[in-house]
């Protein structure tokens, strides 16, 4: 299953998933159409993130909430306010988060459960398992098993750029760790779904292969901790936390209902909107069309080029338009990203005031936004080049991480 | 007078030497040449010039990702531990006569630069083209080995082709194996004082900043923003990106990062508004705009050290009970 990445668009989502809405799709095969993120909410039955829990988040990790959370990227829940309890008792938690690496490219809608995930490991100083599906990729896309491998490796240095704290993060691929105790958690969480169920909640029909079918336990099991005795052992009431895109949240919905059923704490959620495509809500962020995103292998012209031709705005056609109706910031995309990378809440209140009126131009909007995206993408790429073989090793070996709570 | 960089393209036109060319923006960086010459379908060379303890001079030309560990390098010269260091930025500009990021086996057509040896990496041989600059950092050119030694012979070079990465033992009975590649004759420059050793290590192209501030007079003149740009953009160089495994030269780089912007927010407008207070407030901004990129830079300093010390523990031998 892809963990925010780009969609495939296979069979859509079967009843169980709700009545079909006209305008939207959302399941994890496909997001579509303009979405109404409360009437998400409601339909998947998952918590808002309102203001009371981010400033308890202030206030319990001593630190300012990330930009994410200030501007509703991260907007929904379930258990959190749990994790959060236990939290203030003493009881620590991990993350879980992972990535379907179907291809070598990576752009910035890819990194931002990454650099959410970064923000909480360090706010909250706690270990993090991070999960590459490769076996996934196998399957369902035309790859080879080495070819599936390779590009989890490669995955895993842009995901370690990020800034993960090695010595309270695990990183592994299904291919290499698939076993042990993380298969019997596989096996156990297998007994526990009906064949019907899981058809009713991924759309599987008689034509897909067994390995398909066969694939949920696989993503389910990493929220258990006895899946990672070299790290949790004796300590199966340690709870998780689990940062996704809220496209994720019937598949978690599946694994919150067989936790109980074998004795174990339900993964807590913490999920996030889209990312948009540069074309606005009617294009889809595509790894096959280089001009519907940014990209971490960018070159400041390349991101110069891709705003400034390619990034739909709400400006008006003119200069002397503009001035008078100001930009319409429903649709506009600059916009929109800026909620996402500019960090300083004044500077984005300015520049959404005078746009929106007309006192700023689009050029200028873009000017700032490209200077945010190229900051971005050079310390990624900076990072990136400084992420070994021998790293990627290191996080991949199977060690104990004494220090994952200090 | 050193050649020029339309001089030797025209010789390697005389010597029906094939090579395609690309002009660029200046860069001193292998990092910033990629930008501009990274999809040309040639490998990026990164180019060191060395000196040893008896100032005898060494170009060692490489693929930008091999990995050559000049203590490596150093023993196997049978110099010793250590006898490999980055030459002084005069050597540059007197033996090799190119600027500063220039470093390319093109400079040996120069006379003074006769008795610098040449270390090829094997990994050259493997690839189609390779890309070098012809003595001036804003053009790049791409041949394959068998052009690159049709120059090299035409100057009288034999070329020689080392596998940059391997390690073998040596020691009483195991040679050097590179022995044969020491000059035969040092070079002795003017105003070159023993006690001016540069500091080792430094990613770029060029050889590392004299520790006297004379030195920075030659050449480029370098305002702090620009040295520390300069200094920004590291090239994957030898080891893992430098600063990362160096302490010094990581602590080099924050307070370059730290000056950059104390520099830059200290100045008579700011002063006039903020009187006695400057100090407080530049303090804040440099909190709020360095807080987050140091803290990254620091994390991939542990990250780096870990693995280092895995990897060696992965590889140590238990005590003998």
């Amino acid at each position: 299953m892809e963990k925010g990445e780009e969609r495939v668009n296979e069979e859509e989502a079967t009843a169980a998933t709700g009545e079909a809405e006209a305008e939207a799709e959302v399941n994890p095969w496909e997001v579509s159409g303009k979405i109404d993120y409360d009437k998400l909410i409601d339909k998947f039955g998952c918590q808002r993130l309102d203001q009371s829990l981010i400033d308890r988040v202030h206030r319990l990790t001593s630190r300012p909430p990330h930009v994410f959370l200030r501007r509703g990227v991260f907007f929904a829940h379930r258990d959190f306010n749990e994790i959060l309890d236990a939290y203030e008792r003493g009881d620590k938690f991990y993350l879980y988060t992972g990535r379907g690496p179907s291809s070598e490219a990576l752009h910035l809608g890819h990194l931002i459960p990454f650099m959410f995930t970064k923000y909480l490991q360090d706010a909250f100083k706690v270990p993090l398992v991070i999960q590459l599906t490769d076996d996934e990729k196998y399957m369902w896309k035309n790859l080879s098993v080495e070819e599936s491998q390779r590009l989890a490796r490669e995955n895993a240095k842009d995901i370690i750029a990020c800034g993960f704290d090695i010595t309270r993060t695990f990183i592994f691929s299904d291919f290499d760790y698939v076993g042990g105790a993380f298969y019997k958690n596989m096996v156990k969480v297998s007994k526990c779904v009906t064949y019907n169920k899981v058809v009713g909640i991924f759309g599987f029909t008689g034509e897909d292969h067994i390995g398909k079918v066969s694939f949920p336990p696989v993503q389910a099991v990493p929220s258990f901790p006895s899946s990672f005795p070299h790290l949790f052992d004796g300590k199966d009431h340690l709870r998780c936390l689990i940062p996704c895109a809220i496209d994720q949240d019937p598949y978690f919905r599946m694994t919150r209902d067989v936790a109980p059923r074998i004795g174990y704490h339900k993964p807590a959620l913490i999920e996030s909107s889209f990312f948009p495509a540069l074309q606005g809500d009617t294009g889809k962020m595509s790894a096959s069309d280089p001009n519907s995103a940014i990209y971490v292998t960018d070159s400041a012209k390349d991101i110069k080029d891709k705003i400034n031709k390619y990034a739909f705005t709400g400006g008006q056609d003119t200069k002397e338009k503009q001035r008078l109706y100001g930009a319409n910031l429903e649709v506009d995309i600059p916009v929109k990203y800026l909620s996402f990378f500019l960090e300083d809440d004044d500077e984005l209140e300015h520049i959404k005031t005078e746009y929106g009126s007309g006192r700023m131009l689009t050029f200028d909007v873009k000017k700032r936004l490209v200077e945010i995206l190229v900051e971005i993408v050079e310390r990624h790429c900076r990072a990136r080049a400084a992420v070994t073989d021998e790293m990627v090793d290191a996080f991949m070996a199977v060690r104990p991480l004494p220090s994952m709570f200090g | 007078m050193g050649y020029t960089k339309d001089q030797l393209l025209a010789r390697l036109q005389e010597l029906q030497i094939e090579f395609s060319k690309y002009e660029h923006p200046v860069v001193l960086t292998v990092e910033a040449q990629e930008k501009y010459v990274g999809n040309v379908g040639a490998s990026l060379s990164k180019n060191l010039f060395l000196k040893d303890k008896k100032q005898r001079f060494y170009i060692v030309s490489a693929l930008a990702d091999t990995k050559a560990d000049l203590k490596v390098l150093s023993q196997r010269l049978g110099l010793g531990k250590g006898g490999l260091r980055m030459a002084p930025e005069e050597a540059l500009g007197e033996i090799l006569q190119v600027p500063l990021g220039c470093v390319t086996p093109f400079a040996l057509v120069n006379e003074s630069a006769r008795h610098v040896s040449l270390l090829l990496d094997q990994g050259f041989k493997s690839q189609q083209r390779c890309l070098f600059h012809p003595l001036s950092n804003d053009i790049s050119i791409s041949l394959n080995t068998f052009s690159l030694d049709t120059f090299l012979k035409s100057i009288g070079r034999d070329p020689s082709y080392v596998d940059l990465e391997a390690n073998p033992k040596v020691g009483k009975d195991q040679p050097p194996d590179l022995a044969a590649l020491v000059p035969s004759d040092s070079i002795v420059l003017p105003e070159l004082a023993e006690a001016a050793l540069p500091s080792e290590h430094s990613n770029e192209n060029h050889a590392a900043i004299d520790a006297k501030p004379k030195a920075v007079k030659a050449k480029a003149v370098k305002t702090p923003a620009a040295a520390e740009k300069v200094k920004d953009k590291s090239s994957t160089g030898l080891l893992p990106s430098v600063s990362f495994t160096d302490a010094g030269q990581f602590v080099e780089e924050i307070l370059d990062r730290t000056s950059a912007i104390l520099l830059s927010e200290i100045r008579e407008d700011t002063l006039k508004q903020h009187g006695e207070h400057l100090g407080a407030v530049v303090s804040e901004t440099i909190r709020k705009r360095l807080s987050s990129e140091l803290k990254n830079l620091a994390i991939m300093f542990k990250n780096t050290a870990y693995t280092e010390g895995f990897h060696a523990g992965t590889r140590h031998q238990p005590k003998r009970p």
